[in-house]
């Protein structure tokens, strides 16, 4: 499910933190902040109104539900959507920080070399801003493993199905005699999210010394 | 054979407004003071910057032509830049940034393996580019923009970054590549040692504007011009050797016009050179000195006077039959000898102050 998210998610991500880092359009203030809306809105408004968009009776789950048969709510299809949104702006940030250090002199050199612009960027914008590419992944990751708000009012709390870890232990929690349970599980959480952020710190910086920084 | 620029920008604190025709294949080296418009002719001409109007015609191809709408993008005008920062990818060794130009460039003249020769820098084709020095960094960037087969060559300020001992190392490559590749160039630069030994045609900019642009022997002997007013200027010209003295350990050098004698030098008979006379190591006489260690007494005319208020002197031009020599003399020298435009006047130039530079 995790997997799902980032990876439908990053490709988006690295277009709007592009978009974001270099292109001046109007109304880009307000695209920001959009992006930037799950980060500080309730996870539970978030799910809400993905409720509302993707639900089978919603704009656009209607569509999808008619159409190719896709239903999304109380699905792992939906979890992942969920957490993409959630994840999104952790991503942007930083492929977009990533993006804003890449020199630009570089893509005028590589227009003077004669290479186009889908050419220069996918062999010197995107390599330069990897570090932070897979480093927003990475930390993505992690956290959609730990979203629960938007997930369980979008996707709810199926095992197995859109059962993230904090919602295990939230269930393990309900329980009398749960606590054993939910302590093995927030020992996972623990270990995984520490994990992550040591990972994509390592890898950030492996990325770096092969870029030759 | 000619490259001709023309190009008008508003920018909101200075105006550009220049033009200037020159010789293509050659370098030609727009040089002035930085905020002068040099880099912005360079920006132009590899269309990183559209200006307001702007014209570049390159041996009848036009490049970029605002008026009737000609703006060829710069990856598509096959216009090579070497940047004053390398600009090298830092992702990629020496060898993948060299062929990056090259895997989209239409195939050439220019091979690989020439230019890894001419640039001397086959040792550090597997290395990345923060392991290499400034100078070698500068080496592989003109690499790779000559790798990408340009009909033009432009160089923005590429030695600026570097002391002068990595300007040193690069500026006989450079020499080199002017005459293994017939490509024309533009060159940025402000600094008069590099204009001497690389430039073929000047162009002199101000503030915007073009003061004076022709052959550099023209250019570099004109007295009235900024560029002799350098404490260390002087003129200079195109030589060819025209035979040894071995046992005198002498060579005489046919100079517009004139014989020159200097050391005697490593080069064949009929050999192409140039000749850098400072203008402070003139002296100018009304007759021939006698008895003296002196083996260069030249015959010329005055030409031009200007006087060099800032340093209390006067710069004097002496036209010879195919040239002419800059000598910077005190104003009682110019009182004395009589000198005025016309008058026949005696060059003398000790062999050493000759500076011998290559073609």
């Amino acid at each position: 499910m995790a997997a799902r998210a980032v990876g439908f998610g990053l490709p988006l991500a690295v277009l709007m933190a592009w978009l974001l880092a270099r292109a001046r359009f109007p109304g880009r203030g307000l695209v920001n902040a959009l992006v930037h809306l799950p980060l500080v809105l309730p996870p539970v408004v978030t799910g809400w109104l993905l409720l509302i968009l993707f639900g089978v009776r919603g704009p656009v789950g209607a569509l999808l539900y008619e159409w190719f048969g896709i239903r999304l709510v109380f699905t792992t299809a939906g979890a992942a959507l969920a957490c993409a949104v959630m994840v999104f702006p952790v991503m942007v940030r930083a492929i977009r920080l990533s993006l804003e250090a890449a020199d630009p002199g570089l893509e005028q050199a590589a227009r003077t070399l004669g290479a186009a612009r889908w050419d220069r960027f996918f062999n010197v914008t995107l390599p330069l801003a990897s570090p932070g590419i897979l480093v927003g992944a990475v930390v993505a990751y992690a956290t959609c493993l730990g979203e629960f708000g938007a997930v369980i009012t979008f996707a709810a709390n199926i095992p197995g199905e859109t059962q993230t870890l904090p919602l295990a232990i939230y269930a393990a929690l309900q329980v009398p005699g749960g606590e054993a349970k939910a302590a093995q599980l927030s020992l996972v959480s623990l270990t995984l999210a520490l994990g992550g952020l040591l990972l994509s710190e390592f890898l950030g910086r492996r990325l770096n010394v092969a870029l030759g920084r | 054979m000619s490259l001709a620029v023309r190009l008008r920008h508003r920018f909101p604190t200075v105006g550009i407004d220049v033009a200037f025709t020159v010789p293509a294949p050659g370098v030609t080296v727009l040089f002035g003071p930085s905020g002068a418009g040099k880099s912005t002719v360079i920006a132009a001409a590899a269309g990183l910057l559209r200006p307001d109007e702007c014209r570049i015609e390159l041996d009848g191809v036009v490049l970029a032509d605002t008026a009737s709408g000609v703006w060829l993008p710069p990856e598509k005008r096959r216009v090579g830049l070497v940047f004053q920062d390398a600009r090298l990818f830092p992702h990629m060794s020496v060898l993948t940034n060299l062929r990056f130009g090259l895997r989209r460039a239409p195939p050439g003249a220019i091979g690989l393996e020439e230019v890894v020769d001419l640039l001397g820098i086959g040792a550090l084709l597997g290395r990345r580019p923060k392991t290499l020095s400034g100078g070698e960094r500068q080496r592989v960037a003109i690499g790779r923009a000559l790798l990408a087969q340009p009909r033009l060559l432009l160089m923005d300020e590429p030695l600026a970054s570097l002391d002068a001992a990595r300007k040193a190392e690069i500026l006989p490559f450079l020499a080199r590549l002017k005459t293994a590749l017939r490509l024309p160039v533009l060159y940025v630069t402000h600094a008069p040692d590099e204009v001497v030994r690389l430039a073929d045609s000047l162009v002199l900019m101000e503030a915007g504007r073009v003061v004076a642009s022709g052959p550099l022997p023209e250019i570099a002997s004109r007295a009235d011009l900024p560029f002799a007013r350098d404490g260390d200027a002087g003129a200079v010209l195109l030589c060819r050797v025209a035979g040894h003295e071995r046992a005198r350990m002498l060579t005489r050098l046919d100079a517009a016009g004139v014989a020159l004698w200097v050391p005697l030098m490593d080069a064949a008979v009929g050999a192409a050179c140039r000749v850098r006379i400072p203008a402070r190591e003139v002296i100018l006489a009304g007759r021939a000195p006698e008895a003296i260690s002196l083996h260069n007494i030249v015959p010329g005319r005055v030409g031009r006077i200007a006087a060099d208020d800032a340093a209390r002197t006067v710069l004097v031009e002496v036209a010879l039959p195919g040239g002419a020599l800059l000598a910077r003399v005190t104003p009682d020298a110019v009182a004395r000898l009589g000198l005025g435009p016309g008058a026949a006047v005696l060059a003398l130039i000790k062999s050493t102050s000759i500076e011998v530079l290559g073609a």
